[in-house]
């Protein structure tokens, strides 16, 4: 028996597995190779090449590595506050998401000054994710300075800007070279002066993605924002005027016709909204929803008092606070544990509840060539779960995390 | 030629899958000395390949010293397009189990010279000195491979126009339009299939009786080109009672009969893989009958 080709590097295969494929769990395999999904029909009947090596499953489900597009700090460090050591705290960061089953994510940044904005976007840009590195940056998230002061949430009042200016107004604030080459999506208010017509200007000048939030836009506005490209929520529920019948705000895009739909990002963590929240928009608009953490510094370190932003908040079992108030400010979940409540609260089925943690968010950053799936081509970040969800094997750019080559620390 | 009648297309697998298993082992394989097995796409094995992909999975049967052959393949239909013969082979079989990939042989439709095709792929049999067992599937029309009424009895790998029945039969693989079915095959001719040592040949559902009853009963016809079976040394048919459903009820008991008297008065346990007694002959005696 000869080994007739030589091409490329190792072949491996995930066996004894269901696979999450084109909305399915199939029986199926997986084969790997030099960091990407390979098309296995063609290493046998082209290469003439089998399989190097053959990673059991035990059963278990292959999807694609979980996608976290808003997180703002993990394991003690905070993308917007620790800002003069920000290289630090995306490599602990990454690692510690990648152990987390989360191979992918977008740094996300609260409302902050110019200054700041100049500061730490350039460390918050593209990163190709492996073992060595930690989960792949994605670019970051941007959320405010251009949102609501009345739905602030936990972000600095004083932060707060509008966008008279028109495009020049974000020049100013982030730098618009600085979003083109760093930055996957802002989240604005829609109804802030200045923001609604800039949407498709800003999409055209930098090629970023729009998200609507914190911001007690009416529903009429919010439709505009959508017409002008605006794709997405932020954390649905929270920090938007809740919903009425008459006017049902940013939540009513959820409930719009003849359009498509945003995606939406929403937090499973039973506290920032209520399961039954979640059943309901999950209802409204399953293919959607986008899991996210909205994690903060304290997410995977015991109680204490921690800084998010320019600000101290209190961990307390679970639930994050500014120091002194019951303002929630904050999760401390991880996107696995957010994916298993997603399909407690609404019944989901596996599928659904792990697509809105790759599929969907892929989906809206427009990745999905090489995220969120298990096509041929698609980077090799896999994670190996139990039929409970429990993610049990972690692979990032086609190899193995583990406590053993995954170094990372928390800061404090 | 022998005839095992079971009762569904189930147990006809059950059955084929069982004996190809026990052909490899008693082989023996080696990498100097593989099994040489013809294989055929369509409905009909599917249920084959899967229970040989379970033979495999639980350690009862291994591939590595399995050199295959396939039937045949469109004319000009992409290797990876999902109604390949290669796309087939590789979702029913190939992928799940650990044959060489360069153990595998399917004819390539899409080469540039196709008759020089035909002539390597009879050539490269020839150079593993022949085919060990050909398995089978059969049309309504009683065709092997693409070898359609009319094929010569003697036929070698070729290029061949398909049947418009087959045409219109396959349209349902590419969402029911005829125009989209590819109308050239390279396909073993039915002297490749009658040349290797053993023909097993699956014969399942009442869509098949008539082929059945026409391969069998009725005489050696290039109209119905299965029955060139009827004259070579060690072939096998393997059919459901659908599938009897036009032979004589004569036939059908004789074949059941055989099987039945080897049962009562050999045994299974002393019958070798043929059907023929193994070690010295011992019948069971025979209850005298006074």
């Amino acid at each position: 028996m000869t080994t007739s080709s030589s091409s490329g590097g190792i072949i491996t295969q995930f066996y004894n597995c269901v696979v999450l494929k084109d909305h399915r769990l199939v029986d199926d395999y997986v084969y790997v190779q030099d960091g990407k999904i390979i098309d296995p029909a063609k290493m046998f009947f082209d290469e003439r090449r089998a399989p190097d090596v053959r990673i059991d499953c035990g059963g278990g489900i292959v999807a694609p590595g979980y996608i976290d597009v808003q997180i703002n700090g993990a394991f003690g460090y905070d993308f917007s506050n620790d800002t003069d050591i920000i290289d630090e705290a995306v490599d602990n960061v990454s690692k510690g998401l990648l152990m987390q089953g989360c191979t992918a994510y977008c740094p996300t940044t609260v409302s902050s000054r110019p200054e700041v904005y100049k500061q730490v976007l350039d460390h918050l840009g593209p990163r190709a994710g492996s073992v060595e590195r930690g989960a792949e940056v994605l670019g970051a998230h941007v959320e405010g300075p251009f949102i609501s002061p009345q739905k602030k949430g936990a972000h600095e009042l004083a932060t707060l800007r509008t966008a008279e200016g028109g495009l020049e107004a974000f020049d100013e604030c982030y730098g618009l070279d600085r979003l083109r080459r760093n930055v996957a999506y802002v989240t604005m208010a829609p109804e802030v002066s200045g923001v609604l017509e800039s949407i498709p200007r800003l999409i055209a000048a930098t090629g970023i993605r729009i998200a609507a939030g914190h911001s007690n836009a009416t529903t009429a506005e919010a439709t505009q924002a959508l017409a002008g490209g605006a794709s997405m929520i932020t954390h649905l529920f929270n920090a938007m005027h809740p919903f009425h019948q008459r006017d049902p705000g940013v939540i009513g895009l959820l409930g719009a016709s003849g359009t498509t739909r945003p995606f939406y990002g929403i937090i499973c963590d039973g506290v920032h909204v209520h399961p039954h929240s979640v059943m309901i928009a999950y209802r409204a608009h399953p293919d959607g929803a986008c899991l996210v953490t909205d994690a903060m510094a304290a997410q995977s370190l015991p109680n204490g008092v921690y800084k998010l932003g320019e600000m101290d908040v209190d961990v307390h079992d679970g639930n994050v606070y500014i120091q002194g108030t019951n303002t929630i400010a904050g999760a401390v979940i991880t996107l696995a544990e957010c994916v298993r409540n997603f399909a407690r609260f609404t019944g989901a089925s596996k599928v659904e509840a792990l697509e809105s943690a790759t599929l969907h968010p892929a989906q809206m950053l427009g990745i999905t060539g090489r995220k969120g799936v298990l096509a041929h081509g698609a980077d090799a970040d896999i994670i190996v779960l139990d039929h409970e969800l429990n993610v049990q094997r972690i692979f990032v750019a086609g190899k193995e995390a583990t406590r053993e080559n995954v170094v990372y620390k928390n800061k404090l | 030629m022998r005839l095992v009648i079971r009762h569904n297309a189930d147990t006809v697998a059950d059955y084929i899958a069982e004996y190809i298993k026990e052909r490899i082992n008693q082989f023996k394989p080696t990498d100097d000395r593989p099994f040489v097995i013809g294989l055929p796409t369509g409905s009909s094995p599917i249920g084959v390949y899967k229970r040989l992909v379970q033979l495999y999975n639980d350690g009862h049967l291994s591939f590595k010293n399995v050199v295959s052959f396939n039937m045949d393949e469109y004319v000009g239909l992409p290797r990876d397009h999902p109604e390949s013969y290669h796309s087939f082979m590789w979702s029913h079989l190939f992928k799940h189990i650990d044959i060489p990939p360069e153990n595998v042989n399917i004819l390539n439709g899409n080469a540039d010279d196709l008759q020089a095709e035909c002539e390597r792929y009879e050539a490269k049999i020839q150079s593993y000195g022949g085919i060990e067992l050909f398995m089978g599937g059969i049309g309504p029309d009683g065709h092997i491979a693409f070898n359609e009424p009319g094929s010569s009895l003697q036929s070698r790998t070729r290029v061949k126009t398909l049947a418009y029945e087959t045409i219109i039969a396959n349209a349902r693989f590419f969402g029911g339009d005829v125009s989209k079915v590819p109308k050239l095959a390279l396909t073993v001719g039915v002297g490749t299939v009658m040349d290797a040592r053993e023909v097993v040949v699956i014969i399942t559902g009442a869509n098949k009786a008539i082929a059945l009853a026409k391969c069998i009963e009725e005489g050696v016809n290039h109209m119905w080109t299965v029955s060139a079976i009827q004259t070579h040394p060690r072939s096998l048919v393997v059919c459901d009672d659908d599938a009897t459903l036009e032979l004589h009820v004569k036939t059908v008991r004789y074949f059941k009969s055989i099987e039945q008297v080897q049962d009562e008065m050999i045994g299974r346990e002393n019958l070798g893989l043929y059907g023929q007694v193994a070690g010295p002959l011992k019948y069971k005696a025979i209850p005298s009958g006074n």
